[in-house]
């Protein structure tokens, strides 16, 4: 008996109007939840090099936890879990954003942190002898210097998000890969259609590497 | 003259200060007069950074008190609108420059006079402009500091202090970071600040540019000030064996 593996190309083409409505949903979920996860990611990132021990403490905790653990038992704790004590469901999208906020914030923290300590002491030292206060010289000097410095580990971070929200298809989210099991469960042609999502995955974040590229060039000027 | 004027403006007494085990400044005293500039000789980590850091409060101590143009700074940080008036007050260079990379060699210069004393922009540039001239760098202004030579840098960083119209400037070593070549050009620029009145404190290990300039020179060792006198005191006939084996060694090269 002769087996062949025979690519079908043909098959891959015709997969792709299937899959173009998961890319919004791959998009929104990422970036939405990236977005916030900058936020959250500035927060606990300060809070974490902040002079009061005692505020240090809840961001070691926030920063351990959701790093510690896998994203996907976040994402189904979300999304079955946390409606259990909130009383009422929760959509499968706010659960994908939540997971990948909370998420990326964890590692946006220590993004902040490392970027923020980076910058040599006498930075600040120049800042305050001049008058500024603590504030101004972190606000003027510290962080435009700090962000510069964060720009690539956060598209690594923008990176490694945007291929999460391929594991949410678990919560039936009609991301990507959803779209992909939902159109082989007809046409029985999986090696195409996953081809073809990992080709757009990869024209994804492509796109957002040459984007960080183009901007960590331009904030290069006088450094 | 009036009395007010010859007040000391800066005034140390009896300031010691630990970092932890290690007894950094010893019952330090010391008053310094408008218009008079200070040089502060000493080994590798006697307490001559730490001696000046304490006077803008870069640096904590633990006892004593200092006071700077009628703002008194206590042990452990706790006075800090004192602290602020202080650095409004007192301008610093430091051995590694410290200018702001992300920004312009302009925006170097205007943005303390912005920010903290609230001109505005047309008035910051007038001024840095001026001081950039002053110090020989007015047609760099538009570039970034990576772009500057040492020296050049440290020209800036000059302007930057003297921008906030400071009325002390203190130094840290501010050529020991320079190729020889350079060292001269910043000696330059401080000996027409010193001849134009300012009052200053230099930690230097160019002898013959404190015989010049210095009013007064101190030599501290293991964190106490051991000798002190003019130039002429300390360089030709220095009281104390340790300013003597100090002052063979550095002259030797
Ligand atoms: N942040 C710090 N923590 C602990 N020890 C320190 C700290 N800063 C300075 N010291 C110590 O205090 C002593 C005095 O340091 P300081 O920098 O004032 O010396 P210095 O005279 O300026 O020396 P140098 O000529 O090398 O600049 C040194 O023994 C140094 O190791
Ligand atoms: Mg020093």
């Amino acid at each position: 008996m002769e087996v062949t593996f025979q690519f079908d190309w043909a098959a891959a083409f015709r997969s792709i109007p299937h899959l173009l409505p998961g890319i919004p949903w791959t998009l929104l979920i990422s970036f939405g939840g990236l977005a916030i996860g900058f936020f959250i990611g500035i927060f606990f990132g300060l809070l974490r090099i902040s002079p009061i021990r005692w505020l240090r403490w809840p961001a070691i905790l926030y920063i351990e936890v959701f790093r510690g653990t896998p994203i996907l038992v976040q994402v189904l704790f979300i999304f079955y879990g946390l409606p259990q004590l909130l009383g009422g469901p929760i959509n499968a999208l706010t659960a994908g954003i939540a997971a990948i906020a909370v998420n990326s914030g964890a590692y946006i923290s220590e993004v902040v942190r490392g970027g923020v300590q980076s910058i040599e002491r006498g930075q600040r030292e120049a800042g305050l002898s001049l008058g500024l206060s603590r504030s101004q010289a972190f606000r003027y000097i510290i962080w435009p210097q700090a962000f510069r410095r964060m720009i690539p580990p956060l598209g690594n971070q923008g990176i490694i998000s945007i291929k999460d929200t391929s594991l949410f298809s678990v919560i039936g989210v009609g991301e990507l890969v959803r779209q992909g099991q939902i159109y082989i469960a007809t046409t029985f042609t999986a090696l195409e259609v996953y081809f073809m999502v990992a080709l757009m995955y990869l024209a994804i974040t492509w796109s957002l590497s040459i984007a960080l590229r183009m901007l960590e060039r331009k904030g290069l000027v006088g450094q | 003259m009036t009395a007010s004027t010859s007040d000391p403006i800066v005034r140390m007494e009896r300031v010691n200060k630990h970092f932890g085990d290690l007894h950094v400044l010893k019952d330090i005293e010391l008053a310094v007069k408008p218009g008079e500039v200070v040089v502060v000789i000493g080994a590798s980590g006697s307490g001559k950074s730490t001696l000046i850091r304490c006077i803008n409060g870069l640096e904590e101590f633990q006892q004593g008190h200092i006071e700077v143009d009628g703002n008194e700074l206590v042990p452990d940080g706790k006075s800090s609108k004192a602290l602020q008036r202080i650095r409004t007050e007192v301008g610093m260079v430091f051995q590694q420059f410290n200018l702001f990379p992300h920004l312009s060699v302009l925006d170097n210069v205007t943005l303390a006079p912005m920010k903290v004393r609230g001109w505005n922009r047309a008035d910051a540039t007038e001024t840095a402009e001026r001081l950039l001239d002053r110090v020989g760098i007015s047609d760099q202004a538009s570039k970034y500091p990576s772009q500057l030579s040492g020296g050049q840098q440290q020209r800036v960083a000059l302007a930057r202090a003297l921008a906030m119209e400071p009325r002390l400037m203190l130094f840290d070593e501010p050529t020991s970071a320079l190729d020889p070549e350079m060292i001269g050009e910043v000696l330059d620029a401080m000996r027409e600040l010193a001849r134009e009145g300012m009052t200053m404190i230099i930690v230097t290990h160019e002898m013959g540019f404190a015989r010049e300039v210095a009013d007064r020179v101190i030599f501290i060792h293991r964190g106490e000030i051991v000798e002190e006198g003019t130039p002429k005191q300390v360089f030709d006939s220095p009281g104390n064996e340790r300013t003597q084996s100090f002052l063979s060694r550095v002259l030797k090269h």
